[in-house]
């Protein structure tokens, strides 16, 4: 008799598990500006991904009809050269986002790594790690930027390594406190007991830790990193002709033809102001999710 | 607290030698020297000749004696020579640095009465609509461009109302009405940003001292809304505020850059991009290096300022 009593379903008595699914309403639900955000990003992926299906004309063919108005057929318009804005726009998210993700996922890893090294390792390493990448936060974001890509010279892949080192030292300090934190609990004594080796530590208890920052700092600065490109860009020491980015297009129309085909100015920083728009959102509501101390801030 | 300031001014030393390293590196980096781009406009180089002028530019040394060198002259106050206008940079920056300076003056300015009554209100109103308006505002502030902001300002003045801002720099002692009206928008441009910045922190702070004891206590005591928030709590929450706006004044700088480019202000920002495009090279290091240190000494005022607001800050523990 009392063996039958296990016969119960187990499930009824538990609250209703979640799948991925219920877990993503819930946050659309609690977060409704993050939710948004998420829109916007994945708005974003998908023009850079069927920018091909999406672009009506070549981007990057010039044509004799120049700064038509937006119309039937030329949905945003055409620009000095007869390109069409459009496609142009569509194409550029492809920069953006390629600039934006390889320079943050390139500086936040490196970055990552030394901030774990300097957190774990501690002493004389913590102290020079440190004051070097003081050294590198001594300067204005674009000042910096400005510097490296002017040093290595205007290219795609330069524009990302010389973002990417700008945001090194940012994920650097991330890492570093939340190893730091770590370091202290009494797992991780527990590991060395069982005679974990310091790679080992380092690599497999503690980094898996300091994901959450981790991820918060990534989506914080992505946007940071596509207004970077676009600055770099539209100074003329971002990614050069004829890749279709956004901050080039608005310097060309930001020279003549701005009074004329305001078309020129309104798109491509819309385009801009909306993709890191989205990343803010997100980042924020990441935040919010997985870093419950500076929750409201 | 001499031990601190001391201790303070050691590392703010040591982070502008490391500085001063790194943009030199870089600086060598690029690529060609100065020589290729004195003699690029010629077409035909003669070998004795590059060599003359390499060692009149001392460039023909080993890097770590022209590092030592550029330090020296840096430290003495000699930015070196431009070779684009044939000057003493110093005589080229100079009536720059005024324009600059009223630019981010005027930025501060705004950032800081839009960010912290837009912080306050946020904090106050926490979860109602207009929490959400004031928080997508600041959002959509960091998200725009701000020399793309600057543009669509200037193209709505000239579509909407025929207005054409002057596109030639004023000086304020000949008008200082139309200065200040050319410099209106680009300081709104770049102010915008900023006050986002200190919407966001001006908010946080506020939140948490809001649930402090010593409010509640004003609560008790019958005192009026606006003197709880605005004298009580405000006041104990200026602290990171205040930090926030001087890191901010250092970070304006690289506003400045594509803001003084989008207005045509000749200000320094400006002539540093100038400088890269045409490779003016040991000018583009010694006003980095000049942005550096006004950066680090706006840091270590700040620290310092800090320290002297809130005593209860530990002045050895830094």
């Amino acid at each position: 008799m009392a063996i039958r009593t296990l016969d119960v379903p187990l499930r009824d008595a538990l609250p209703e598990e979640r799948g991925w699914g219920g877990a993503l309403w819930l946050f659309v639900r609690k977060n409704p500006l993050g939710a948004a955000g998420g829109l916007l990003m994945l708005l974003l992926i998908l023009a850079a991904v069927f920018a091909d299906v999406l672009a009506t004309h070549n981007p990057i063919r010039t044509s004799s009809r120049v700064l038509v108005a937006p119309g039937a057929e030329f949905w945003l318009g055409t620009d000095n050269l007869g390109r069409d804005l459009w496609s142009r726009v569509v194409y550029g998210s492809r920069i953006s986002l390629l600039v934006g993700v390889a320079s943050t996922l390139l500086g936040a890893v490196a970055g990552g790594l030394v901030g774990l090294v300097s957190g774990y390792v501690g002493g004389k390493t913590d102290l020079l790690a440190q004051r070097l990448m003081d050294i590198m936060q001594a300067l204005p974001i674009l000042v910096l930027a400005l510097v490296m890509a002017a040093a290595l010279g205007p290219s795609l892949t330069n524009t990302i390594i010389a973002i990417s080192v700008v945001i090194a030292p940012r994920a650097a300090r991330v890492v570093r406190a939340s190893v730091l934190a770590i370091r202290e609990f009494v797992y991780i004594e527990a590991a060395h007991a069982l005679g974990g080796g310091h790679g080992r530590v380092a690599f497999r208890h503690i980094l898996p830790n300091t994901f959450g920052p981790f991820v918060v700092l990534v989506t914080a600065q992505l946007g940071g990193a596509i207004l970077a490109e676009a600055a770099l860009s539209f100074l003329g020491l971002g990614v050069p002709e004829p890749f279709p980015s956004w901050g080039r297009m608005l310097s060309i129309a930001a020279a003549e033809y701005a009074t004329k085909a305001p078309w020129l100015v309104i798109y491509p920083g819309l385009a801009i102001s909306l993709a890191v728009f989205g990343t803010n959102l997100l980042g924020d509501a990441l935040r919010d999710t997985l870093d419950p101390r500076l929750r409201g801030s | 607290m001499r031990v601190y300031i001391f201790k303070r001014l050691v590392i703010a030393g040591v982070t502008l030698l490391g500085m001063s390293m790194l943009i030199f590196v870089l600086m060598r980096l690029a690529p060609g020297n100065i020589t290729d781009m004195i003699f690029e406009s010629a077409g035909y180089v003669d070998e004795a000749d590059r060599r003359k002028l390499e060692a009149e530019l001392g460039i023909d040394k080993p890097v770590p004696i022209q590092y030592v060198r550029w330090l020296g002259e840096f430290l003495r106050g000699d930015l070196g020579k431009s070779y684009r206008y044939d000057l003493p940079a110093w005589e080229v920056i100079k009536p720059r640095l005024p324009v600059s300076l009223e630019l981010a003056v005027l930025a501060l300015g705004f950032s800081v009465l839009l960010g912290v009554p837009a912080g306050v209100i946020s904090a106050v109103r926490r979860g109602r609509p207009l929490d959400y308006v004031l928080r997508v505002l600041s959002l959509a502030g960091l998200s725009m461009p701000s020399f793309w902001l600057g543009m669509v300002v200037i193209l709505l003045l000239v579509r909407s109302l025929g207005l054409i801002p002057s596109m030639t720099y004023v000086s304020p002692f000949e008008n200082l009405g139309a200065n200040l009206f050319q410099f209106l928008l680009p300081g709104l441009a770049v102010g915008y940003r900023s006050s986002a910045l200190i919407m966001r922190i001006t908010r946080s702070t506020m939140l948490e001292v809001l649930r402090e004891d010593y409010i509640r206590t004003a609560w008790a005591k019958g005192q009026r809304e606006t003197q709880v928030v605005w004298r009580h709590a405000l006041k104990n929450a200026s602290l990171p505020v205040v930090t926030l706006i001087g890191i901010e004044f250092a970070f304006l700088i690289g506003g400045l850059i594509v803001t003084e480019t989008v207005f045509n202000l000749p200000g320094v920002a400006r002539y540093l991009v100038d400088a890269i495009q045409v490779r003016d090279y040991p000018i583009v290091q010694n006003l980095v290096m000049l942005i550096a240190v006004v950066v680090v000494m706006a840091n270590l005022t700040v620290d310092l300022l800090y320290t002297w607001l809130d005593p209860r800050i530990k002045y050895g523990k830094a």
